[in-house]
């Protein structure tokens, strides 16, 4: 008889479900989008690039190029040139001046009483930026159901019904941060007949364009819709993550208004508001997009890129909900698919979280959220069988 | 929906750029625009430091370089490079562990988060006064500060006990043409044992004003105290702009970080500091030999990219409408704007400006200045 002595094997290495909102590929590396580093090359070698300040209001061709790609081609508010953008640092940047204008300017002058109301949860991120920008008064409303793993539609629509009128609602434009559940095509129609009809303000943040479902028409349903429906609305959008440009902080804050001259006017305000935060906004980030966006054939190769992250990350959803199913773990998983995005609100909780960590070394948020982008082709058998044994062993 | 406009009440404001848009509007082919926040070329163009198009086709084939976020308080080899500029690597501060930089979208954004973090943690108890100071290129231009001046003000700040040095370095090294030289007077006071911050720019030391570099220097008692401030700090960025760019930064380290690219960037740093002086002397000459009224020392004993001419608002206002040339108010002028294509029609220009408006001839004598 031979005895085979098996080494004990080396612990799996840590899974990073955690990471704060980068796309990973199958073999959890960066990425940066291959049409990005065509257009780099570019802009290093064009001689008759110089160095100057950007206009205070940023790149001109990027401004109008970003507010182009979340209201769409076809917008009846650019036709009739009642738009306008303020090119920012990152989605962050856009929050907050917007923030810093609305506290100034709107429902009278410097009314930091206007309640600003988040989604409950929302990026932990928002009220910093709503609370350093002067507002007084924020306030949740209810968006996760987290028995039903979803949307808490009724929550979220009394919640409008019942705050002051003018009051300012935060909306994720697509792929909620951090629960992955958006509202359907119906329920956001319901979210604006209430906004409208309570004269609530949107302050949509839109950071995953494309990314979502792979298609930027689609992940820009909302904020057109808002716009058809005639109201005034910002939305702040962030080129960090469909275009991979992390570092280089690349955002625009599109306004929306009655007409040309109150944009104008707004325009003139966020200038003043820009010069005494950063002056002026960095170039390469917003050149980068630029470029892309107005020349076809870089478009259709960015659309492409874009594609292939949002394509990895529903299939893995799809391949982790299959796993789940297929190993019959307690509980309902179709979450997993619903949800969209970069994230998921995997519904574990708290103990079960602490197990995947400690004892699965699968890192993921106390909330349950995990980024999805942390999954590859080699990992997933293990991470379904893991949540399997966290959700069996602690109910 | 309602009729009219959640934005009806909101004035249009012309404050920020009312003197770039009449320059723009005025159709005079003789019009001069004296204004300019970057340093431009004898062509009209911003300069731009030959080092930096290098470093920058470097960065763009480097195919270990990813765009992951930077940490919130930005790239760490460069606020330590950037710090160690301005206090000097020999700093006591700098050995004791207890001086930091917070890496920042340029000189603004580090004064904005410095002037956010003093109005809500600098002494409460006392009525608030703060020390703003420039450590060189001061912005409008005074007289660059002496060393006896330095000294002095350093000796007052205690005594008066609730004075904050707060200083702005927004060219380093464009002042005297020598970078250590132009950091005295901060130096000093981290000498003297000074708790301060520093707003720090790299727009016009190395052309690269489009990237927006700039570094918040905080020198606190010890480490600790350092950390807090920090800590603090990185929470206000977080609500403003979250992680800062990381293209310029990534330019300026590799500059600093490098013993070649350094000496050569030190010396295209003196060029443009001996080109500024050099505009400043053949101004004052040209004054001289048309007789100008008063006395203008003043713009050769100032130094760095900016000079307060000395001319009255009604002599700004005759330029502007007689002579196409435009200037703010307050007779301050960036020095590069002025070349060898315009410095004749600007020099005859003043001279007219001051010749034929009321009022003394404001041409300032140094002592006068003092």
């Amino acid at each position: 008889k031979i005895k085979l002595k098996c080494r004990a094997l080396p612990p799996p290495p840590p899974i990073d479900g955690q990471n704060l909102g980068t796309y990973r590929t199958d073999e959890g590396q960066p990425w940066v989008l291959p049409v990005v580093k065509k257009v780099e090359q570019k802009i290093a070698n064009d001689a008759s690039l110089n160095h100057e300040y950007l206009p205070i209001l940023g790149l001109p061709e990027f401004r109008a190029n970003a507010s182009r790609i979340v209201l769409g081609e076809d917008s009846r508010a650019i036709k009739e040139n009642r738009v306008g953008g303020v090119q920012c640092l990152g989605g962050t940047g856009g929050l907050r001046i917007g923030a810093e204008f609305l506290r100034r300017w709107y429902n009278g002058t410097n009314n930091t009483a206007t309640p600003v109301y988040i989604s409950s949860p929302s990026w932990e991120n928002h009220n910093s930026v709503f609370v350093n920008a002067g507002f007084k008064d924020i306030r949740a409303y209810r968006y996760w159901d987290a028995a039903k793993r979803g949307l808490d539609l009724e929550g979220l629509l009394e919640d409008m019904e019942s705050a002051p009128e003018f009051s300012i609602f935060v909306l994720h434009a697509c792929a909620h941060n951090p629960t992955g559940t958006d509202p359907t095509l119906e329920q956001w129609k319901q979210i604006a007949a209430v906004m409208k009809r309570r004269f609530l303000f949107p302050f949509f943040d839109s950071a995953y364009q494309g990314f979502a479902s792979g298609c930027l028409d689609r992940d820009a349903w909302a904020v057109r819709y808002f716009v058809s429906e005639g109201f005034e609305l910002f939305c702040a959008q962030s080129f960090s993550k469909n275009f991979g440009l992390y570092n280089e902080r690349v955002g625009n804050l599109s306004v929306v208004g009655k007409d040309a001259d109150n944009v104008q006017r707004v325009l003139s305000q966020m200038e003043k508001i820009v010069r005494t935060i950063w002056s002026n906004p960095p170039s390469q980030g917003a050149r980068i997009v630029a470029t892309t966006l107005t020349c076809p054939q870089l478009f259709a190769e960015w659309k492409d890129n874009v594609k292939t992250m949002a394509d990895r990350v529903l299939l893995m959803r799809s391949e982790l909900r299959a796993r789940l199913q297929a190993l019959g773990t307690p509980g309902t998983w179709n979450h997993i698919t619903e949800q969209i995005g970069m994230f998921s609100f995997t519904g574990l909780n708290p103990k079960q979280v602490e197990y995947m960590i400690k004892e699965k070394h699968i890192y993921l948020m106390a909330s349950g959220r995990i980024n999805m982008c942390g999954l590859t082709t080699k990992n997933l058998d293990y991470v379904a069988s893991s949540i399997h044994e966290a959700v069996t062993k602690f109910q | 929906m309602a009729a009219l406009s959640l934005f009806l009440d909101v004035p249009l404001t012309r404050e920020v750029n009312w003197l770039l848009d009449a320059y723009q509007e005025d159709p005079s082919p003789d019009k001069v625009y004296l204004d300019h926040r970057d340093c431009q070329t004898e062509m009209g163009k911003a300069w731009v430091c030959p080092t930096v198009r290098q470093t920058l086709l470097q960065i763009a084939s480097d195919p270990t370089l990813d765009h992951e976020y930077l940490p919130v308080l930005g790239f760490p080899e460069f606020t330590r490079a950037a710090t160690e500029l301005a206090l000097g690597r020999e700093s006591r501060a700098v050995i004791e562990n207890r001086a930091g930089g917070v890496h920042t979208v340029g000189g603004t954004g580090a004064v904005r988060i410095g002037a956010e973090f003093l109005r809500h943690w600098y002494n409460t108890s006392s009525p608030k006064q703060r020390l703003f100071s420039s450590s060189c290129c001061h912005w409008p231009c005074l007289p660059r500060w002496t060393e006896s001046h330095c000294v002095l003000c350093s000796l007052l700040c205690p005594q008066r006990k609730r004075l904050f040095p707060f200083f702005d370095i927004p060219a380093q090294g464009l002042a005297s043409g020598d970078l250590d030289r132009d950091a005295w007077a901060l130096r000093h006071f981290v000498a003297q044992g000074f708790e301060l911050f520093c707003a720090q720019s790299f727009s016009k030391t190395f052309g690269l004003y489009d990237e927006r570099v700039g570094n918040l220097i905080v020198v606190a008692r010890d480490n600790e105290t350092l950390v807090r401030i920090r800590s603090q700090l990185q929470k206000q960025v977080m609500g403003m702009w979250a992680t800062p760019a990381s293209l310029g930064a990534r330019v300026i380290t590799t500059v600093l970080n490098n013993p070649a690219l350094l000496n050569k960037w030190k010396q295209s740093l003196r060029m443009l500091a001996e080109k500024i002086m050099l505009i400043r002397e053949k101004l004052k000459e040209k004054l001289r030999i048309l007789g100008t009224p008063g006395f203008w020392d003043h713009l050769t004993a100032q130094s760095g990219t900016r000079s307060f001419t000395g001319l009255l608002s009604s002599q700004v206002a005759f330029l502007e409408k007689h002579k196409h040339i435009y200037l703010l108010g307050s007779g301050q002028v960036s020095v590069c704007s002025i070349n060898s294509h315009n410095l004749d029609y600007v020099a005859q220009s003043i001279n007219e400006a001051v010749s034929s408006t009321e009022g003394r001839a404001q041409g300032l004598s140094w002592a006068e200045m003092e």
